[in-house]
């Protein structure tokens, strides 16, 4: 990489987090290469940052070794991320326990494929609960936000950055392997220097560097408590700053709703970008469908989509999975309106004349008033 | 001639680190770790590179050093200390950052992070403390536990053909081209604790000056674990410890 590089180009979603995150000013990337995202790592090593932001790149030995570099990384005020795809993601969920507890920053791009197990390198999007819910031990949880283009990866780069020293927890990046494959033109950021090491002493005193230790207590980060009232003080606290996340950064996008939609598609990802297509030919046919896309899983939209629920009939939950995030959309309409499951998965991708096709099946079910017959529909 | 004449700064001969703060320890009577913790803290105090140093402290016996030594410290996951001290290192290629980790920290659960750390040469020092058991959780089978030795989980002595044999280690940290100083050591007589302190003083400047991997291993009694007394625990590790992990380097590529 150089500085000559261009701010337009056309790349894969998984280049282009790694030349946002170049460009965002992370302190330091580790990673294991896995399909479908290994492209994150190797465009790393070619565009050689080290050489020019300063930025460290270092394969691991394993996924278990990544989570943890990026804990030991974090500890010390740094910014620095991993990435990698279904089955490295569940190695890293002791890790990101252990970062949740000690409270400490840094960013996992999760590049979702067909599961379980080794399952398949296609697209999936079956660790919605992996990613919203965690696999760690212990009360916790992490920002997901969950990009639909090749744009937006580059975008949640810097969002992450932003959130994860904000409110000092871990952000999982959650795509597929579609969104992380495809090509599309994307706008880069501009270059934000790294910070210095003064910066970091000054704006991270919680952090375990070293900086200015003769002028205060000395600094440690231990997930270990003997005392469990002194463990569910912690907790306490950190449900606290949950609920103030909660509040505070919810973020989605409206698809054709408005005040006349009577049906609606909630749907995040590359089930987003399917579903898109499938409102515009329901619309052409004088459907009234909107879609409600969460950019954001967790802190989930809630209060949207219960407000939503008041005045519509039902809704679809698009997914390419045999259906997770259809559990919250459901919590969400606070029982208002039925919710039905349309997706594919083990790798295979919905076509937008899938979902119609399962968007009739639900208007006809729908009009029969057979509720709640048929809650979930393939 | 009163104590108040006596105690004055002229006649000090020897005190205790000012990096060692009044926690009281945990560590049992005749346990090596309050004794390596010391060693450790004089020598960052010698180096003045209190501001300079990230440790990080295993899952262990070890898990509260960070109570001890006032030092900044990161409290890994168990086994994990080596990937959590390359990412800092690489990312503070100015500090000196050291794991503390045990026998089944580094040599069972983390045997690959260890492997890899040091094979990639990592500026980094590994202290590990061999006392061939598992302190914390309550005196089971390490990898380093000797044949014939009885633990709460091979309680009728281990056994080639039920638990395999004991993990060397260090042994294989030598043949690795990313360490540069590869020794093991004990802190059982003075003579001892100045020949350990003099080691972990070389493993810090050689992470310091880049000059690769070092691994210090500190062969250490648990009496606690091997239920003895103190004076029996130093006699059973020189009569049974030694003969298996002879103290000396084993490797020292520095030519200083």
């Amino acid at each position: 990489m150089d500085n000559k590089e261009k701010d337009f180009v056309l790349l894969k979603g998984n280049e282009v987090i790694a030349k946002a995150a170049i460009r965002y000013g992370y302190d330091g990337f580790f990673g294991y290469p896995i399909t479908p995202q290994s492209e994150v790592l190797e465009t790393l090593a070619a565009d050689k940052p080290w050489e020019t932001t300063g930025m460290v790149v270092l394969q691991a030995e394993s996924e278990l070794a990544s989570i943890n570099m990026l804990y030991g990384a974090g500890c010390t005020g740094k910014l620095v991320f991993t990435s990698s795809s279904s089955p490295g993601v569940a190695l890293m969920q002791e890790g990101i326990s252990y970062m949740s507890a000690c409270e400490i920053p840094g960013v996992i791009v999760s590049v979702g494929r067909g599961g379980p197990g080794l399952g398949t390198i296609q697209p999936g999007q079956a660790d919605y609960h992996q990613a919203v819910y965690g696999g760690g031990n212990g009360d916790y949880r992490t920002i997901v936000l969950a990009p639909n283009s090749v744009q937006e990866m580059g975008d949640c780069m810097g969002k992450a950055a932003k959130l994860t020293f904000k409110w000092r927890v871990p952000v999982i990046v959650l795509s597929d392997g579609m969104i992380g494959q495809m090509m599309e033109k994307v706008e880069l950021p501009p270059f934000t220097p790294r910070r210095t090491e003064e910066e970091i002493g000054q704006q991270c005193p919680w952090a375990t560097n070293g900086i200015g230790l003769k002028h205060r207590k000395y600094n440690f980060m231990s997930s270990l408590e003997f005392d469990p009232q002194t463990m569910e003080d912690r907790n306490q606290k950190m449900a606290d700053k949950y609920r103030q996340i909660e509040a505070e950064e919810v973020d989605y996008e409206l698809y054709k709703v408005n005040e006349d939609t009577e049906y609606l598609i909630v749907a995040y990802g590359i089930s987003s970008r399917v579903s898109m297509k499938a409102v515009d030919l329901l619309c052409e046919a004088g459907v009234k469908i909107g879609m409600l896309r969460p950019k954001t899983l967790w802190p989930f939209p809630n209060k949207a989509i219960s407000q939503l629920s008041e005045r519509i009939k039902s809704i679809l939950c698009v997914e390419q999975c045999e259906g997770q995030m259809i559990n919250d959309v459901r919590l969400a309409t606070e029982g208002q309106a039925t919710v039905y499951h349309s997706g594919r998965s083990g790798g295979m991708v919905s076509s937008p004349t899938d979902v119609v096709e399962d968007f009739k099946r639900m208007a006809r079910e729908n009009l029969s008033k057979n509720w709640p017959k048929g809650y979930w529909m393939k | 001639m009163t104590k108040e004449e006596l105690i004055i700064p002229e006649n000090k001969i020897y005190g205790k680190p000012t990096l060692m703060n009044d926690t009281p320890m945990h560590y049992c009577p005749g346990c090596s770790h309050g004794v390596v913790h010391k060693l450790v803290a004089e020598i960052i105090e010698e180096m003045g590179m209190e501001e300079d140093t990230i440790a990080i402290c295993p899952v262990g016996c070890a898990v509260f050093a960070y109570r001890y030594v006032d030092i900044d410290w990161i409290e890994a996951s168990h086994g994990r200390a080596p990937a959590c001290a390359s990412a800092i290192r690489r990312l503070w290629p100015n500090k000196l950052v050291f794991t503390y980790q045990g026998d089944g920290d580094m040599a069972c659960i983390g045997t690959g992070e260890t492997i890899h750390a040091l094979n990639r040469g990592e500026n980094i020092a590994m202290i590990f403390i061999n006392n061939a058991i598992y302190g914390m959780t309550g005196g089971q089978m390490a990898p380093t536990t000797l044949m014939g030795m009885k633990t709460a989980t091979c309680p009728y002595g281990r056994q080639a053909d039920l638990h395999g044999y004991p993990l060397h280690i260090t042994d294989i940290a030598a043949t690795l081209e990313g360490t540069c100083y590869v020794t093991r050591q004990a802190v059982n007589t003075v003579a001892n604790i100045r020949k350990a302190k003099k080691a972990i003083r070389q493993a810090f400047d050689n992470a310091i000056n880049k000059r690769g991997c070092s691994l210090v291993e500190i062969v250490s009694t648990c009496a606690s674990g091997w239920k003895m007394t103190p004076e029996q625990a130093n006699q059973w590790m020189t009569d049974n410890m030694f003969p298996y992990y002879p103290l000396g380097d084993l490797k020292n590529t520095v030519k200083l």
